[in-house]
């Protein structure tokens, strides 16, 4: 069996809300291998966004366990989350986040700014080569705001890839993309997926669940269904089929 | 975290935002610059008076007769009249920190040269006083010792008063003029000294032998006072006690008894002035230093207001791995960039404010190089203390809400 990248055991994640408690999470148990391509779905409510924050050890869970790469996260500080999310996690969001009027290159090399084992040569090397893997090696002084929503959202899986990270965590990561851009976005994650890297990829949208290897649904804070899928769909199929937009 | 990646991370977000960056570091730069040209104005008065008085001569010890004045209180002529040609002899003969000394007797009167006439003072000296306060004879001699014993009828001009006498050139040596009634040769004219720190014309008054000036104008057996000068200036303080010590048994005063003569140095007067500066210092500093203050919080308001501005961007950062600890210092160093840069640029403006007051205005000016570094420390001080509020505000943000803060 593959490594065991994520283990999380019965889950809980309560919040105070004035005299109320909302119950986000009731209890989740999952265990994420190295090399799968996960797609966590479930409608707005259904507690993705905190197992997201919690995956991320952004949030620490109420109750149960959490084990991201073998190590315990839930006893924590927020210094040694800090640390463990710069040296283990690449976020990737729904609105890209990167810095404005900041070159692609720039933005790229942000995680590795906070880890001073990397030197300033081989931040901008690593930076580089992953700005080649994801397709915008003619674009790297090009700045933020200069850059197409796509290819934002490139830039920002290059900047979730430069760290070398153990999972990929992607929040609704083409939410904000048309349908053609999407699929191209698509097909990247998917080949991240062949060369053997582990996603997690966090959607409202169903029909995503066909392009991943595994789908995890969630349904008021509770698992209702966790499937493999063996008849995985080609993005770069259905992308090469739609029809290109004319102006 | 590295604190130069941190420092490339700040210098690049103050660059994203260079107006703003500059108005604020204006107010620090105004500031500055401020307090800069005050303290070089202040500094430049205090060194300016006291280069006037060491002018003066700051060994100059004055012997006055009578007790010192106290509230006002009127003094007897008697009083008055307490030093004698024989305390002069006493001083100069038993004082040994003493390098010169001079006796003091002066006359008021109408100087007199044909149809031209001033009114000024006969100053009576010995030899000495030359080199006590520092002057020299421009053209012609000094009196001699011969002279002072003789009560000769000589009399060395200043400036002045060789202008009002002879206003049409004329060489005035060897000429004779007149003193109310007695009539004094021309044997010298002093140099030109202009005005002194208190406003008084150096160069109105007249040298003439002591003993002419107490036998032959005033008839009196008495002088009003002496002025000497210390070996070492740093000894004043011994030297007055010195003369006091030789006047009281030359006075035959008795343990307990005041002294009827008082003794002032140059270096007092000098204190008393540059106090009254220092304390004029003080006040246009306090008052630039508001300045300055009003610049820090300016630093402190934009701060705030870029990380509420960049909320999302801290998020970012955090999520990405950044601890509280290095958001903070980002921010930090950020308001020092910003306070630092314009104390560099408020000490280069406050120069060139400097060197204008100095072109146009002709004030005397200096620079202290302490300001400068004063100005510096404060200014980093300033930007660690203003800016430490909204950098712990940004490093406490909680990274999940604020990456999606709209």
């Amino acid at each position: 069996m593959a490594k065991e990248i994520i283990k999380v055991e019965n889950l809980k994640r309560y919040f105070k809300v004035g005299d109320e408690t909302v119950k986000a999470l009731r209890g989740v148990s999952f265990t994420i291998y190295e090399g799968e391509f996960v797609t966590i779905m479930g409608t707005s409510g259904s507690g993705k966004s905190t197992l997201l924050n919690t995956l991320g050890c952004l949030d620490t869970p109420s109750s149960g366990e959490y084990y991201l790469d073998g190590i315990p996260v839930k006893g924590m500080n927020r210094n040694e989350r800090a640390r463990i999310r710069n040296r283990k996690i690449g976020f990737i969001f729904q609105n890209y986040n990167l810095l404005p009027k900041t070159t692609a290159l720039e933005n790229v090399e942000l995680p590795l700014l906070y880890n001073p084992a990397v030197s300033a040569k081989e931040r901008a090397e690593r930076a580089e080569k992953c700005l080649r893997e994801v397709g915008l090696g003619e674009r790297l002084y090009h700045k933020s705001n200069q850059m197409s929503g796509g290819q934002q959202q490139r830039v920002a899986i290059a900047r979730a890839l430069v760290n070398n990270p153990v999972i990929i965590l992607a929040d609704e990561a083409t939410g904000n993309l048309d349908t053609r851009t999407s699929f191209s976005i698509l097909t990247l994650f998917q080949r991240l997926y062949r060369e053997g890297k582990t996603i997690i990829f966090v959607t409202h949208n169903p029909e995503l669940a066909l392009y991943s290897s595994r789908n995890i649904m969630l349904r008021d804070g509770k698992i209702v269904s966790d499937q493999r899928n063996s008849d995985i769909k080609s993005a770069e199929e259905v992308y090469r089929n739609l029809p290109v937009e004319t102006e | 975290m590295k604190l130069s990646n941190l420092s490339k991370i700040a210098i690049k977000a103050l660059g994203n935002n260079k107006m703003r960056c500059f108005l604020t570091m204006l107010g620090v730069i105004i500031g500055v610059g401020a307090v800069i040209a005050m303290l070089a104005i202040g500094q430049g008065s205090k060194n300016s008076i006291k280069a006037q008085i060491s002018e003066m001569g700051s060994n100059m010890i004055m012997i006055m007769p009578g007790a010192e004045r106290r509230g006002g209180v009127r003094q007897s002529s008697d009083d008055m009249q307490t030093l004698k040609p024989a305390d002069y002899d006493a001083v100069v003969n038993q004082a040994t920190l003493i390098d010169k000394i001079s006796p003091m007797v002066s006359s008021s009167g109408q100087w007199v040269n044909g149809n031209n006439n001033y009114p000024s003072q006969a100053q009576g000296v010995n030899t000495q006083y030359l080199d006590i306060r520092q002057r020299r004879v421009a053209r012609g001699e000094m009196f001699t010792e011969a002279d002072v014993k003789t009560a000769a009828k000589v009399c060395v001009l200043g400036k002045t008063l060789v202008n009002n006498l002879f206003p049409d050139g004329t060489d005035p040596i060897g000429k004779i003029v007149r003193f109310g009634s007695i009539p004094l040769t021309v044997i010298g004219v002093l140099d030109e000294k202009g005005y002194n720190t208190m406003g008084q014309d150096q160069d109105d008054m007249a040298l003439v032998p002591y003993t002419t000036v107490m036998k032959r104008m005033l008839a009196i057996d008495y002088i009003q006072g002496l002025q000497a000068s210390a070996i070492d200036e740093n000894q004043t303080e011994a030297t007055i006690n010195e003369i006091t010590e030789i006047l009281r048994s030359s006075h035959k005063l008795r343990e307990g008894q005041e002294d009827n003569f008082t003794i002032r140095s140059m270096q007092e007067l000098a204190e008393m002035i540059s106090s009254t500066s220092s304390m004029m210092t003080v006040l246009l500093a306090a008052v630039a230093g508001i300045s300055l203050l009003v610049g820090g919080i300016g630093i402190m308001n934009i701060m705030i207001v870029s990380v509420t501005e960049r909320t999302r961007e801290i998020g970012l950062r955090m999520s990405i791995g950044a601890t509280g600890r290095d958001i903070m210092t980002q921010f930090l160093i950020e308001a020092v960039i910003i306070s630092v840069t314009g104390g560099v640029l408020g000490i280069i403006m406050g120069a060139v404010a400097t060197w204008f007051i100095k072109i146009f205005a002709n004030w005397p000016v200096e620079i202290d190089p302490f300001s400068v570094v004063l100005s510096f420390v404060v200014c980093t001080l300033i930007g660690i203390i203003f800016g430490f509020y909204p950098a712990a505000k940004a490093s406490n943000l909680d990274p999940i809400e604020a990456i999606r803060y709209e």
